[in-house]
């Protein structure tokens, strides 16, 4: 067994009144792919962005609960959202390219956190951002055009290289590929094959493939809470809930 | 006369309607035969060919009538042959109230009374005229209207035909107002120019019509107008208040904005951005007495305190309070901008660890910079095109300088000045009213020209 990266403990999450996760315990192995799956509004986007504690930027979201991360609390007060987030980055359902250049859609986080010494260090982040994320090849010539300009997959890779630019240790994908068509999820997938060799990926997603073809764990939410969570093989053959089983063979969802 | 026609009109608008309606539904009962629209489509067609040929039979008639009876009343005095137009027009005015029993001269000839007389009758006759017109050719639509009503005819389509023609027309009220004025204004500006080259008053760095008139205009020779008449220091007062503007409500107006849309809360926002809107509600006179009574005087002890001369009427005090004015254009169009910079934008930014101050300055703000740019030029539209508070504030000296603590003049001031009194059209000082009204014309068509594309451009951006 893997040394395990992220444990949440008794998460629960209140929008408002109304509870969006009921005691959700789970972890994730390191520099494994782990997969989310369940029918909409089931609070797997809500768990994803605890992650990252992008549900700060939600004013009625309250979050009760822990999760550590490498052993520490990331709802500690001592924790800096800032540099929490540079080390779990995210790629979100719709690619979010900023209206700049591609080069400067990469260059952003390495800017912002001072990592770049000079700039050639910068040109090189850029480079290798670009060539992990599978790239480099279609954009080198064109580094100066603007991201918004890329085709959608082109652009969610974008996105990727942009995430790991900072050399986070965990990736988050909030259904990553919900927006693209068959070919650019091929390449997508693909890549995330290539990345969990160095990172930890957790990714949100809607289709049971997908998570049957890249993660090697399997949680499954349903109504808030999560109902089961096992090596990805056990959950499509072998599930010990039966609304998992349900699930799985397209009798709800 | 005009009110009794009018109701009678629609009296018999309302009415035919119910005719056409009734007739309709009969048709459609006494055959099997279908119509082709509903019922009141019939009452529509019925009532349109009631309505509209009178009123327009009507209008045309009332605008024809008083060159009409004018011509009548006065033909003997025209075939006397010893009267100008002008005196026509006076002694028209007289005849028309010795009508009315106003009597201002004692010595009426007995052609004027003459003229009374006929023009009673020819007022009587007319007003019975137009009524037996008007409603005869009403009621004989109707009837034609009545009987056209068959299966073959599509009344919908021609009700929707005349619902475009109309909606059309409205269009062109303002399209034709547009073009008047630019009419108007070309041809007064023409004038001006046929007598003061165009390179003088672009150019020119004397502005001093009121010279124009020290001497009898015979004496003048073209090159006391070209002195008369340079624009620049007028342009360069504008452009000064106008900078001075800007400078005050850019930086209060964008951070406006980033705080409503950013940091407020929806609270704050609710009563915060009304308030802030209600700026732009209140009358530029108002605005006037503010910067004349309060900031002239301000500005003018601080700078004497630190030594300067500053006259009482300052541009500076004057730019200020237009700044002032004009920061709910800067903030209300560059809020709604910056928020509607897509959420997604937001996130990344933050998931990228980036702070608050970062995602704005770094991605909001570059996101949303063609629309913050085309709030500036609606603002500085708005600034150029200001007028009253100029006129209180800054002084009617047209000085060429660039000292903010000087009084100085605008544009618009001038023409205030210009055309306030008794002034005489063919002047080439009146016509230099028109002359810098059409460049003001075309700074501002411009400046929002180029401030509607660039917003357009943003626009596309995220479709």
């Amino acid at each position: 067994m893997k040394n395990i990266k992220i444990k949440a403990d008794n998460l629960n999450v209140h929008y408002g009144d109304k509870q969006a996760l009921f005691d959700v315990s789970m972890h994730m192995e390191e520099k494994e792919v782990t997969a989310l799956i369940g029918p909409s509004g089931c609070g797997k986007s809500t768990f994803i962005r605890c992650l990252n504690r992008m549900n700060d930027v939600i004013d009625i979201c309250k979050v009760q609960g822990k999760i550590e991360i490498d052993g520490n609390n990331i709802y500690a007060p001592s924790m800096q959202v800032e540099q929490l987030r540079e080390r779990v980055g995210m790629v979100f359902q719709k690619p979010n390219p900023f209206p700049k250049t591609i080069f400067e859609n990469v260059a952003y986080g390495p800017r912002i956190h001072g990592i770049a010494e000079n700039k050639s260090d910068l040109e090189e982040i850029v480079v290798n951002s670009l060539k992990k994320a599978a790239l480099f090849d279609e954009v080198k010539d064109r580094l100066n055009d603007a991201g918004t300009g890329l085709s959608g997959g082109q652009q969610q890779r974008l996105c990727i290289a942009r995430a790991i630019s900072v050399n986070p240790d965990i990736i988050l994908m909030d259904e990553p590929c919900s927006a693209l068509d068959p070919i650019a999820t091929a390449r997508i997938e693909e890549l995330m094959g290539e990345l969990k060799t160095e990172y930890t990926i957790i990714i949100v997603t809607h289709s049971m493939q997908q998570a049957a073809r890249v993660s090697s764990r399997t949680g499954f939410f349903h109504l808030g809470k999560l109902v089961e969570v096992d090596k990805t093989e056990t959950i499509f053959s072998n599930p010990s809930d039966q609304r998992t089983q349900d699930y799985i063979t397209g009798r709800f969802g | 006369m005009g009110f009794i026609l009018i109701s009678l009109i629609v009296l018999i608008g309302f009415t035919s309607y119910f005719l056409g309606s009734l007739r309709a539904k009969k048709l459609r009962t006494s055959n099997q035969k279908n119509l082709t629209s509903l019922n009141h489509y019939y009452g529509y067609y019925v009532a349109l060919w009631a309505v509209v040929p009178a009123l327009l039979i009507l209008l045309m008639i009332t605008s024809f009538k008083s060159f009409f009876i004018e011509q009548y009343v006065l033909s003997d005095f025209i075939a006397l042959g010893s009267y100008t137009e002008t005196e026509l027009s006076l002694l028209f005015t007289q005849i028309e109230n010795t009508a009315l029993g106003i009597k201002l001269f004692d010595e009426n000839t007995i052609l004027i009374d003459d003229a009374v007389n006929k023009l009673n009758y020819i007022n009587k006759t007319i007003e019975n005229l137009t009524y037996v017109t008007v409603l005869g050719l009403s009621g004989l639509l109707v009837l034609y209207s009545l009987i056209n009503i068959n299966y073959k005819l599509n009344s919908r389509k021609i009700v929707e035909k005349f619902l475009l023609v109309l909606y059309f027309t409205c269009s062109l009220v303002a399209i034709m107002t547009t073009v008047g004025i630019i009419f108007s204004l070309l041809y007064e500006t023409l004038r001006f120019f046929s007598q003061v080259p165009i390179t003088d008053f672009l150019f020119g760095l004397n502005w001093s019509p009121q010279r124009v008139f020290v001497r009898d205009a015979g004496d003048l020779d073209t090159r006391d107008l070209a002195n008369a008449f340079g624009a620049v220091p007028l342009f360069a007062g504008t452009f000064l208040i106008a900078l001075i503007a800007m400078c005050v409500s850019v930086p209060v107006g964008l951070l406006t904005a980033i705080y409503m849309s950013e940091y407020a809360s929806p609270k704050v926002r609710d009563w915060a951005k009304p308030i802030i809107e209600i700026l732009a509600g209140i009358p530029t006179v108002v605005y006037g007495f503010f910067a004349a009574l309060t900031v002239a005087p301000l500005v003018r002890d601080i700078g004497q305190g630190a030594g300067l001369t500053v006259s009482s009427e300052s541009a500076l005090a004057a730019g200020f309070v237009m700044g002032i004015m004009i920061i709910p254009f800067i903030s209300s169009l560059s809020d709604d901008v910056i928020k509607s910079v897509p959420q997604s934008l937001r996130e990344g930014s933050y998931a990228m660890g980036a702070t608050k101050r970062e995602t704005i300055v770094k991605v909001l703000l570059p996101a949303a910079l063609p629309g913050i740019v085309g709030s500036f030029l609606l603002a500085v539209s708005r600034a150029i095109g200001e007028t009253m508070i100029v006129v209180m504030a800054a002084g009617l000296n047209a000085k060429l300088t660039a000292n903010p603590l000087d009084a100085a003049t605008t544009i618009t001031t001038q023409i205030v000045v210009i055309l306030i009194g008794d002034q005489e059209f063919d002047s080439p000082k009146t016509q230099s009213a028109f002359a810098l009204g059409l460049t003001l014309f075309v700074v501002t068509l411009a400046l929002n020209f180029i401030a509607l594309q660039v917003v357009k451009k943003y626009t596309e951006r995220y479709d």
